[in-house]
């Protein structure tokens, strides 16, 4: 039987790796999603707004 | 405007303060009396002294206020609160200098060994003074100081809060104040850039606690539908701080009476926390919370939008999710396991590509401006920042690679890359924003001079080559020293012969280190003059018309 250590480990380094892949994969396509661009054009103006 | 003046009372968030900070007041008092440590007394004295200075203070300004609240909006516009933002910005400036001289001070004993004076101003004592007040004073007041300014101007909103962003302002640096006194006076976990001891970590919970509060505040006040990346990367940074802070001071003290304290973790887990800790301390507090500078501060002084806002958002995400796991590689070769070691080196490589996104992203946005860097040194000073960001961290992920790092680990090159980092990126990236900050808060045109902007520019700059060049020549030097052997089989060198040989080096680095000095100090003139002197900025009359900045 593993140890705790052993099996905190195996998980560590198994789901670990899919989790911060398909959190990529989702970061991906929030920010490529085409009806976003509309958003992020006017966001990426926010510094130069005066008031 | 109203006709019947309200009777005037203090507020209950003044009642409630004043209530903690005389309790407060009190403990420290009684703490001041039973302990039998000086340098704690002395500690427990300087909170009763700043508690009753507060108190003070709160009365003064209440005879001084009117009755109302100050109006979240006057005319239809925001009515911003950049006081505080004021005096973060002098905070700043004054621990750079601190920080910087005690810098240059410790280059020269490294130098010159004969001017360690025991035992208050041994190097020992001497260097986390120094890398506290770079980091933590002069770089944790320039935070604030952005992050006041920048969370209010994106979201069109004033700051949350009333006295909450002056005990955040104020209680931040006492906690530097008794970090730094600490130092000297013998007071330290040990723990690298973690140094301060419990008490002082309880304080700095507290007024972190409050920090967080203010900006989540100031974000649900927002006015604009979207959260701006830069307050994204603000919010990273004050939550990844406040975990990092708990998780690796995580201390029992002896007893209530006494300063020491020990850690809860043991061994190589303490290591771990410790090192989780330092490297997501220049992830998070001199990585993302600059980025949050530079992608709010580069547009806005070059008058163009931000390159690719997608880029940002992906660059924001991947980075802290690949930073959190990169400090394993300051344990490579220890009792760490292999597979933790393993993980530590490949996230840091991984690194190399958001982070050079951000510097692409950072770049580009000069695109359509790029003649702007000829007429402006302040333009010229943050692109040059974000070069350095993107040398720094190519060299980073270069240095956690098991083979580099064997020769690199506890040599001076890891010393020059950090000043890579911390002089090329961090100081460059805040006096950048420095520059800009004080003409917009004290309402003046401009700078009182551009000229002497230039200047502070290539004397900081070669300075800053001086530097990192003597560190590299210096670092190999001493790590293949380290590693020669006869053949025989006997190491060649004896250890004070490779410290001897560092002198040249050590003598060149203490000279770029005076240089950057020398020029920091024509900024202060600069902003003294800027701030006393310069033509005030077009009347408010016209808001509409209302020139840029």
């Amino acid at each position: 039987m593993p140890t705790t250590y052993e099996w905190l480990a195996q998980f560590a380094q198994s789901a670990g790796t899919v989790y911060c892949f398909l959190f990529f994969l989702a970061t991906l396509v929030y920010a490529l999603w085409p009806k976003n661009g509309a958003q992020f054009n006017d966001a990426a103006r926010m510094p130069l707004r005066e008031d | 405007m109203q006709t019947v003046a309200q009777p005037k009372s203090l507020w209950g968030g003044e009642l409630g303060l004043i209530a903690v900070l005389g309790l407060l007041g009190l403990l420290c008092l009684f703490i001041a009396a039973r302990t039998i440590e000086p340098a704690y007394a002395f500690h427990m004295g300087l909170g009763v002294i700043a508690a009753a200075l507060s108190i003070f203070a709160i009365f003064q300004r209440y005879n001084a206020r009117p009755s109302e609240h100050p109006p979240l909006e006057i005319d239809g516009l925001p009515n911003y609160n950049f006081g505080p933002v004021k005096f973060l910005t002098l905070m700043a400036l004054f621990w750079g200098l601190a920080g910087m001289a005690v810098g240059v001070y410790i280059a020269f004993e490294l130098a010159f060994p004969d001017i360690n004076l025991a035992p208050w101003f041994n190097f020992g004592r001497l260097r986390p003074l120094h890398t506290s007040a770079v980091i933590f004073a002069f770089g944790g007041n320039v935070l604030l100081a952005t992050s006041f300014y920048v969370v209010q101007r994106t979201c069109r909103a004033r700051l949350a809060g009333d006295l909450a962003p002056w005990f955040v302002a104020l209680g931040y640096n006492f906690f530097i104040l008794i970090a730094g006194t600490g130092y000297l006076l013998g007071i330290t976990e040990s723990k690298e850039y973690a140094e301060p001891e419990w008490y002082a970590d309880l304080w700095l919970t507290v007024v972190w606690v409050v920090y967080l509060l203010v900006f989540l505040g100031t974000l649900y006040r927002r006015k604009e539908p979207h959260i701006f990346v830069a307050n994204w990367f603000y919010l990273a940074f004050i939550l990844t701080i406040a975990m990092l802070h708990l998780g690796n001071n995580a201390a029992v003290p002896v007893s209530m009476f006494s300063s020491k304290s020990y850690i809860v973790w043991s061994g190589v887990q303490d290591a771990m926390f410790q090192w989780w800790y330092g490297h997501n301390a220049v992830g998070f507090f001199l990585t993302a919370g600059f980025l949050a500078i530079m992608y709010y501060f580069v547009p806005k002084r070059a008058e163009r939008p931000i390159y690719s806002y997608r880029l940002s958002i992906i660059h924001f995400w991947s980075l802290i999710f690949l930073y959190i796991w990169a400090g394993p590689h300051h344990l490579h070769y220890t009792a760490l396991p292999d597979w933790a070691q393993t993980l530590g080196m490949t996230f840091s490589v991984m690194l190399w590509m958001p982070s050079w996104g951000g510097m692409i992203n950072g770049l580009l946005t000069l695109s359509g401006a790029w003649d702007k860097l000829r007429t402006d040194p302040v333009l010229r000073m943050l692109v040059v920042s974000v070069a350095f960001y993107g040398m720094s961290t190519f060299e980073g992920p270069a240095m956690s690679i098991k083979a580099v790092n064997s020769l690199s680990h506890y040599t001076d090159w890891t010393v020059g890359h950090v000043h890579s980092g911390a002089l090329g990126w961090v100081a460059f990236v805040s006096f950048g924003a420095i520059y800009c900050l004080v003409p917009w808060l004290w309402n003046k045109r401009d700078l009182y001079s551009l000229r002497l902007v230039s200047w502070h520019f290539w004397i900081a700059t070669l300075g800053i080559v001086l530097y990192i060049t003597s560190m590299w020549v210096s670092g190999i030097l001493q790590g293949l020293m380290w590693r020669s052997y006869t053949p025989q089989g006997y190491l060649e060198y004896s250890f004070i012969e490779t410290v001897a040989a560092m002198h040249p080096f050590y003598v060149i680095r203490a000279l770029g280190g005076t240089l950057f000095l020398l020029a920091y100090c024509l900024m202060l003139y600069n902003v003294y003059m800027t701030i006393t002197a310069s033509e005030r900025a077009a009347p408010v009359t016209q808001p509409s018309l209302q020139p840029a900045e």
